[in-house]
């Protein structure tokens, strides 16, 4: 025997075999229909069909209504990352400063990571019912004229503040983790070497805490694109006048509520090659700043 | 350069537990001393206590006569070295060895050559603008002790700075920083756990037992002089050798040996006798015999282990002995020490009696 080398056997590829069906019918069997079908126009009964060349891209990526989603989809996604970022480390940093009761504090702040979205998104609909919403009720009581039925700021202030309420969890259990694996001896080397805690923070825990970070950064803007779908259909609709629809809301809309196949297939092929340049320049150009 | 002087500090944990229970002791100017002790006898928390990274229970805490219990421990003025290194993974060396200098607000150029100077005393120069994980362990040691360095501290703190390194770059290092040490004059306290890094760079040596100080002096003072049992046992490589005896009719026995010359010892306690290998020789008149079962060759020494013979119980003895001195395995030794290098102990007490 000159060297070990397995022989040529069916085993492996029959253990890669259910994840590979799982990506064939969930992901490129669906992604090949959807492409076929931007190319279609089709009646709503979907009784006939016909090849249209470009056309759907054409009126996807030219009606307004699709570049105001799109719009909304940045600003939204943005606010949701950073803010939900942001909150999050803060709660981590504080939380692993606490020694007594910090499994208490852990706990609580995790827990809304079991909701899923559209129980967040119902939650969110009790809280701001102009009949019954407490802080509907609360922000109108404060002196701001405060309506997400009728106007579109305060739809998105609604969706992104329920977004964010759910994401904080997921973000803080990361960043804890990433906390509390930074060396303790690196901690206490800082602590000699620099006197103001805030400083510390930026020079030594945030570098520190970068690979977590970009992690969690693909994590929240692919949330903020997709998983928010359930918030928004429980709690705006899209509504008022589809100013709070996101790109993945408005292809739902489009081809179940208008049954415009081939548009909706259109836009989710765009979004997939968004979503794929996304990845990439993340990757590209952000990761090349993380110190591992 | 500075004085340091603990007053009899304590460290109660919350849960009770007791690390250090009262030690005091004064460091003079430029002195370099190491706490030395078993792991977990509060040599560590009590130099993390003159660090600030512990809170002081009791006592105080003195650098140049000024009580710092309360000042922050960037505020010291003293540098750490620590046992992994705790380098800064993101920084270059060269931001490593800033970075203190940074947050005291000096001026570029100073920092630089600051930097610059000390890398070169440590000969690190070439790696300035790597990263920690691009270095060896030995490098990093270094690039540690140049982090502190550059802070021209008042005080050196080395929390056993040199157990993450292989055997042959540790005696390397031990040399360089004693060097380093007396070219700077820089008051130190360094803390190990192993006795030959604590007898080679000690001026003064603490042993410290259940946050106590068993001993305090000068490195030789407490091999040739120990005062309790635990530092007999603690310093000295090879270790002691320790006969378990008793003082019966004015001769100390152990089993059927029994030997003469001992006067004034108390009769009813268990007692240990103590004597160095270095203090035994193969002599046919001697007091002691041995039947030998190994012989380790250091090179210039030999060091000849066998079983007591005639004793109660099974007692090993060590000796050292020249290169050229190879007993026969199995074969019978009679070993001699001189009557002024026997050490008598009690037992339970550890006080030593002789």
């Amino acid at each position: 025997m000159k060297r070990v080398q397995f022989e040529h056997s069916t085993i492996p590829y029959l253990f890669i075999a259910p994840q590979i069906a799982i990506i064939a019918i969930f992901f490129i069997w669906p992604a090949g229909q959807a492409i076929h079908q931007s190319f279609l126009l089709e009646d709503a009964f979907g009784l006939s069909s016909q090849f249209v060349w470009f056309r759907n891209y054409v009126d996807t990526i030219g009606d307004a209504a699709w570049l105001q989603a799109a719009w909304f989809t940045t600003i939204f996604s943005a606010l949701v990352t950073f803010l939900s970022l942001g909150i999050a480390l803060l709660l981590a940093v504080k939380a692993n400063e606490v020694i007594r009761g910090a499994s208490t504090y852990k706990t609580t702040l995790m827990w809304a990571y079991a909701i899923a979205p559209p129980v967040a998104g119902l939650m969110g609909n009790l809280m701001f019912h102009p009949l019954i919403g407490d802080l509907y009720k609360f922000f109108n009581a404060i002196g701001w004229d405060f309506n997400h039925k009728l106007d579109s700021f305060d739809a998105g202030f609604v969706v992104v503040l329920i977004a964010v309420w759910k994401q904080v969890s997921v973000n803080f259990i990361f960043f804890l983790s990433g906390l509390q694996g930074i060396s303790k001896a690196v901690n206490e080397a800082a602590l000699m070497d620099c006197k103001s805690p805030t400083r510390r923070f930026w020079t030594i825990t945030f570098p520190l805490l970068a690979p977590t970070t970009f992690f969690l950064m693909v994590i929240n803007i692919t949330y903020a694109f997709f998983e928010t779908f359930g918030i928004i259909d429980t709690t705006t609709g899209g509504a008022p006048g589809g100013s709070t629809n996101t790109l993945v809301y408005k292809v739902f809309q489009d081809g179940f509520r208008g049954a415009d196949l081939g548009g909706s297939s259109a836009q989710s092929v765009v979004l997939m090659i968004i979503v794929l340049a996304l990845t990439i320049i993340q990757f590209r150009f952000i990761e090349r700043k993380v110190h591992y | 350069m500075a004085t340091v002087k603990l007053n009899n500090i304590k460290k109660v944990y919350p849960n009770g537990a007791e690390a250090v229970c009262g030690v005091s002791m004064a460091i003079e100017n430029g002195e370099f001393i190491v706490f030395v002790g078993p792991s977990g006898c509060g040599k560590s928390t009590m130099l993390r206590m003159v660090a600030g990274l512990e809170t002081i229970t009791k006592g105080d805490i003195e650098i140049d006569s000024k009580v710092i219990n309360n000042v922050s421990p960037a505020d010291r003025d003293v540098a750490m070295v620590f046992q992994n290194y705790a380098l800064y993974p993101h920084m270059t060396v060269r931001g490593n060895m800033a970075y203190g200098l940074k947050n005291r607000g000096l001026a570029k150029a100073e920092i630089n050559t600051k930097v610059n100077e000390a890398a070169k005393m440590l000969k690190i120069d070439d790696y300035l603008d790597r990263q920690p994980n691009q270095l060896s362990g030995g490098q990093r040691q270094r690039v540690a002790m140049g982090r502190a360095i550059v802070r021209e501290p008042k005080v050196f703190l080395f929390d056993e700075p040199l157990s993450n390194l292989d055997a042959k770059l540790r005696v390397q290092m031990r040399i360089e920083i004693k060097r380093l040490q007396r070219r700077m004059g820089v008051t130190s306290i360094y803390v190990t756990h192993d006795q030959t890094e604590a007898m080679t760079l000690a001026d003064r040596l603490a042993v410290i037992n259940d946050g106590r100080i068993e001993q305090m002096g000068a490195p030789i003072e407490l091999y040739n002089n120990p005062k309790t049992l635990f530092v007999a046992s603690f310093i000295g490589a090879p270790h002691i050798n320790l006969i378990p005896a008793r003082f019966e009719n004015k001769k100390l026995v152990c089993g059927n040996l029994k030997l003469p010359g001992f006067k004034n010892l108390p009769e009813d306690i268990e007692l240990v006798l103590g004597i160095r290998p270095d203090f035994l020789r193969p002599d046919t008149k001697g007091q002691l015999e041995i039947q030998v079962d190994l012989v380790e060759q250091h090179g210039a020494d030999n060091l000849v282990y066998g079983a007591l013979k005639n004793s109660s119980n099974d007692t090993e003895l060590c000796f050292k002995t020249t290169q050229n001195t190879l007993p026969d395995i199995d074969s019978n030794l009679k070993l001699k020490f001189e009557q002024k290098h026997a050490m008598v102990f009690n037992k339970s007490t550890g006080e030593r009696l002789i």
